[in-house]
């Protein structure tokens, strides 16, 4: 049975992914469907969401729209969801923003995308018990976190939040043997990286710093995500695992 | 937009400098103090005192401060 052996399938697995309208939430969404799961989707644009769906083998998969900075919008998604094996929060934004001219604004802006709407969603799913024992809960954070550059020091902050959470969010969780792990990527080509200021040719020119001499694409983030959320990584919890391309820390 | 009022502006994104300096005329990007930082910010003042997207290539097209004037002006 050799050529069966498979440890990462997620065959009869229910994962919900956020931020599956685009992006990195997109790939991991369409990855875990063709791994044998069902994959229920949601993000802000009902019609992306709807384009994710349309990518996906022949399942019960669904989307449910839902804006998750309102509070409305968590308990509508968690009324809705079956009890869930995986759960992967991708939803969030990028900012850039020299230190001296971040406002209330911007903080609000990312820290609520980043780090409120995603503890907020995760403690609505567990108070309303929709999370199997044994399932694996991902964050997507970013080697931000700990590397730091200019104009980013909101976005660095709400991944290292979020990092910081996880990891006793997978203590309190431990007993029920659910398992809460971070995937920290160096950069990633999304539409979330072309923003407040940055071009294409930049972003060309700076991925040749890289010892792979490329960024990373979302399916590449994916398949950390597939490991993640199988049974293969039964043994693996409160863990931050950095995929970079080799670029060095700061 | 106005153009006095801009090179004021533009003026306050610099700490170092003296605001005499920048003017119209100013070819800004070869100032001492000038570095991607003050992009940044120019970025920033752009679209919050003018609600214009720039990006940094766009900064970089320019030579003196009316040129990023007609630029902030036209987007």
């Amino acid at each position: 049975m050799v050529e069966h052996f498979n440890p990462f399938t997620l065959a009869s697995k229910q994962i919900l992914v956020t931020g599956a309208s685009s992006g990195i939430g997109k790939a991991i969404a369409i990855a875990c469907a063709m791994m044998g799961a069902t994959v229920i989707v949601t993000g802000r644009n009902e019609e992306r969401l709807a384009e994710t769906l349309s990518r996906m083998p022949i399942g019960d998969h669904r989307a449910i729209s839902a804006d998750l900075t309102k509070p409305e919008d968590i308990d509508r998604l968690v009324e809705n969801i079956p009890k869930l094996d995986g759960f992967v929060q991708c939803a969030g934004v990028g900012s850039r923003v020299a230190c001296k001219d971040i406002t209330q604004k911007a903080v609000d802006y990312t820290m609520n995308a980043n780090f409120e709407s995603p503890v907020l969603l995760q403690a609505a799913i567990l108070k309303n018990k929709k999370i199997n024992k044994a399932a694996s809960i991902v964050y997507l954070s970013s080697i931000a976190a700990w590397s730091p550059s200019m104009g980013n020091a909101i976005y660095s902050a709400s991944k290292g939040a979020i990092i910081s959470y996880a990891q006793c969010l997978a203590q309190e969780l431990a007993s029920r043997l659910i398992r809460v792990n971070c995937i920290c990527p160096a950069m990633v080509w999304t539409d979330l990286v072309l923003q407040d200021g940055v071009t294409r040719d930049d972003l060309l020119e700076d991925e040749k710093r890289y010892p792979l001499k490329r960024y990373g694409t979302p399916e590449d983030i994916a398949n950390l995500a597939i490991y993640m959320l199988s049974d293969a990584s039964s043994w693996m919890t409160g863990s931050s695992i950095e995929i970079s391309g080799g670029i060095i820390k700061l | 937009m106005e153009l006095n009022e801009f090179v004021a502006n533009l003026a306050e994104q610099f700490d170092d400098t003296d605001a005499s300096v920048i003017t119209k005329d100013c070819h800004f990007r070869e100032l001492e103090e000038y570095s991607s930082l003050v992009g940044m910010s120019i970025i920033a003042m752009a679209k919050t005192q003018y609600g214009k997207s720039i990006s940094g290539a766009d900064i970089r097209s320019c030579t003196t401060v009316e040129d990023l004037f007609n630029l902030v002006s036209n987007k």
